[in-house]
């Protein structure tokens, strides 16, 4: 796959494409404020439908996808498909305050599969952490959009990247959080193939013996990693036993059905005694017919003819 | 017998566990031998083992560094190595305020064998940015050096050995960052660090019979590097000789040879482990083995005088 370094060429391709997809917008003005940025989530009991998040999660797919291409390198397949899994997070479930990143009674939220950064600031971008014009800077020099998580990004709170290490931060906040006696929760993204590392277990053993019920981890059970499927490389499977037998609450829920990721992320906050995971089944490179379940678009960065194909068919997905 | 600097080091976390609410301790496994357990008896509710995961342990502090508590995490040094990159990446790189306090260092660990030993983690600590790198060289250092780590915002790295006869009385006034001048001297200068301190006084006194008067300064604190202090001691001598416990390669011997090159060329021996793996034996036949006694360090002095006239 070629892929231009020509950013500007890119982005200029970017907004032809939008326009194509879109009515016409005035340049530079993008398609990706919806009515409900920069409100309060939750803490009003407004919550938004699920063809609300719906279509949040649509427009961050897009945003994803031209991002990715716009830097010229990333992980689309990885990122599209843990879109969901955090529009459901930010949208529906977690308190925050985008206005007040910082804010101490916040939910956490770790994205221990760092690869899928784009898909994180594209949502906290939609939330209204920072304005979404800044998303045309991901990886470029002094950006706010590092490669990988980083707190240099309103709202990032755990530099991530490396992969394994994401749970074991969590811990650490969960056991703080009691010290304090403070009630917000912290919830984990991470990948299948991040399952892989060793510290993931020794992590998983912690939370468990310490009864840490304040975690909610969500595996993005993509079933592809770097060099190919999951079960082919390093087998997971059984992946709900190993984390039962580990002394964890599991879900198991379609990873692009809000309703059922919704009803799983309340279910693990009433679970008492014991951290809960939730495997959502996902596809990796969902939403782009070309991408999904195909290993080639981990960490490939788009070109100009497909990332038009691709938000053509995100585009033309609105219902 | 002076005390341990373990000893030292538990009883210090009870003391000051008592004035700092915000002070956690984690271990993975090693409480009794890195005497954590003393505060694991006193505060029970902040006190985390995380069993034998070194990994887990430098995450798990990192995620109560990041909700403002002060976490002093400690295992054996060779152990911590494992974990080098959770130090790096979600420790260090973060500026996270992670105290990692590391026992058993150098050969101080000498029955266990070479597996136990760790003759490098003061370079692969000292690589990484934004880390401070402390090595005490007595009891008393090690409490007054665990006091300002814990003042001080950031990451640290404690590095102790297991036994030193005592250099400092109760009087003594610890400064992050700033060596020591623990004996002055015209003729050659002796950077030393740990348990090497006193061996470098005692090669001192073995030079005094041929009238070479040593320098002996210490360098507890070998990032950041007390520049300004070593090349004031180097300049008034002109040979500079330094003396750890480590690897002659990355260590305190790396670190002055790097500043002192660039700054100030004067000849430079290193006194430390030629880059080999320990054994089991008793602590004192492995610093001989290894060429890491007073006599040793005289040699190198007279060496460095050497160069210095050569």
């Amino acid at each position: 796959m070629r892929v231009s370094k020509n950013t500007d060429a890119v982005v200029r391709l970017l907004s032809d494409s939008y326009k194509a997809g879109l009515e016409a917008k005035p340049e530079g003005q993008r398609p990706t404020t919806l009515p409900l940025a920069r409100r309060e989530i939750s803490v009003t009991g407004n919550l938004p439908s699920v063809a609300d998040l719906e279509e949040i999660a649509r427009v961050t797919r897009l945003n994803v996808l031209t991002m990715i291409s716009g830097a010229g390198s990333g992980h689309p397949g990885s990122s599209l498909s843990a879109v969901d899994l955090i529009v459901a997070l930010y949208f529906w479930k977690m308190h925050h305050r985008p206005d007040d990143p910082r804010w101490a009674e916040r939910d956490r939220f770790i994205l221990s599969k760092g690869h899928a950064a784009p898909a994180l600031y594209a949502v906290l971008a939609e939330a209204g952490y920072f304005s979404a014009t800044k998303l045309s800077t991901l990886r470029k020099m002094d950006s706010i959009l590092q490669g990988h998580p980083d707190t240099v990004t309103p709202g990032v709170d755990v530099m991530t990247g490396s992969l394994g290490q994401g749970l074991s931060v969590a811990n650490g906040i969960a056991l703080a959080s009691r010290l304090h006696r403070k009630s917000f929760r912290v919830y984990v993204l991470l990948g299948d193939g991040e399952c892989d590392e060793g510290q993931v277990w020794e992590a998983a053993m912690t939370a468990a013996h310490y009864k840490l019920d304040n975690i909610t981890i969500i595996i993005d059970r993509n079933m592809l990693q770097s060099d190919g499927a999951t079960e082919t490389v390093k087998s997971k499977e059984p992946l709900p036993e190993k984390w039962r037998a580990f002394g964890w609450n599991v879900l198991e829920v379609d990873g692009h059905n809000f309703p059922q990721i919704l009803s799983a992320l309340n279910l693990a906050e009433a679970k008492k005694g014991a951290p809960t995971v939730i495997i959502a089944k996902t596809v990796k490179g969902k939403g782009v017919s070309f991408m999904e379940g195909n290993g080639q678009f981990h960490s490939n960065a788009i070109g100009q003819e497909l990332l038009s194909r691709a938000l053509y068919e995100i585009e033309s997905s609105k219902v | 017998m002076a005390k341990s600097l373990r000893d030292e080091f538990g009883d210090t976390l009870v003391d000051l566990g008592r004035m700092n609410e915000d002070l956690v301790v984690l271990d993975a496994d090693l409480s009794r031998s890195t005497r954590t357990h003393k505060f694991a008896q006193k505060y029970p509710e902040r006190f985390f083992n995380v069993g034998i995961s070194e990994q887990d342990l430098m995450g798990t502090a990192a995620g109560l560094a990041l909700e403002g508590k002060i976490p002093v995490a400690s295992t054996y040094a060779v152990f911590a190595g494992r974990a080098w990159e959770q130090m790096r990446n979600t420790i260090a790189r973060s500026g996270l305020n992670v105290k990692i306090v590391v026992t058993h260092a150098g050969f101080s660990n000498f029955a266990d064998g070479s597996s136990h030993q760790s003759v490098e983690d003061i370079a692969i600590v000292r690589a990484i940015p934004g880390m401070t790198l402390i090595v005490p060289s007595d009891s008393i250092e090690t409490r007054e050096a665990l006091k300002a780590a814990l003042e001080f915002r950031g990451p640290v790295y404690i590095r102790l050995g297991r036994d030193a006869p005592q250099i400092f009385d109760d009087s003594y006034r610890y400064e992050l960052g700033r060596c020591v001048l623990v004996r002055d001297g015209r003729d050659v200068t002796v950077a030393a660090t740990g348990i090497m301190v006193e061996r470098a006084l005692e090669a001192a006194e073995l030079l005094k019979e041929r009238s070479i008067d040593l320098c002996v300064i210490d360098v507890h604190t070998i990032k950041p590097l007390d520049g300004e202090g070593i090349i004031r001691a180097a300049a008034k001598t002109g040979a500079v000789v330094t003396a750890e416990e480590h690897s002659v390669i990355g260590g305190l011997g790396g670190a002055i040879s790097e500043l002192l090159s660039e700054n100030l060329p004067v000849p430079v021996e290193r006194v430390g482990i030629r880059d080999m793996y320990g054994q089991s034996g008793e602590y004192e036949q492995l610093l001989t083995k290894h060429r890491l006694t007073p006599n040793d360090i005289a040699a190198a002095c007279i060496r460095a005088i050497t160069r210095r006239r050569g």
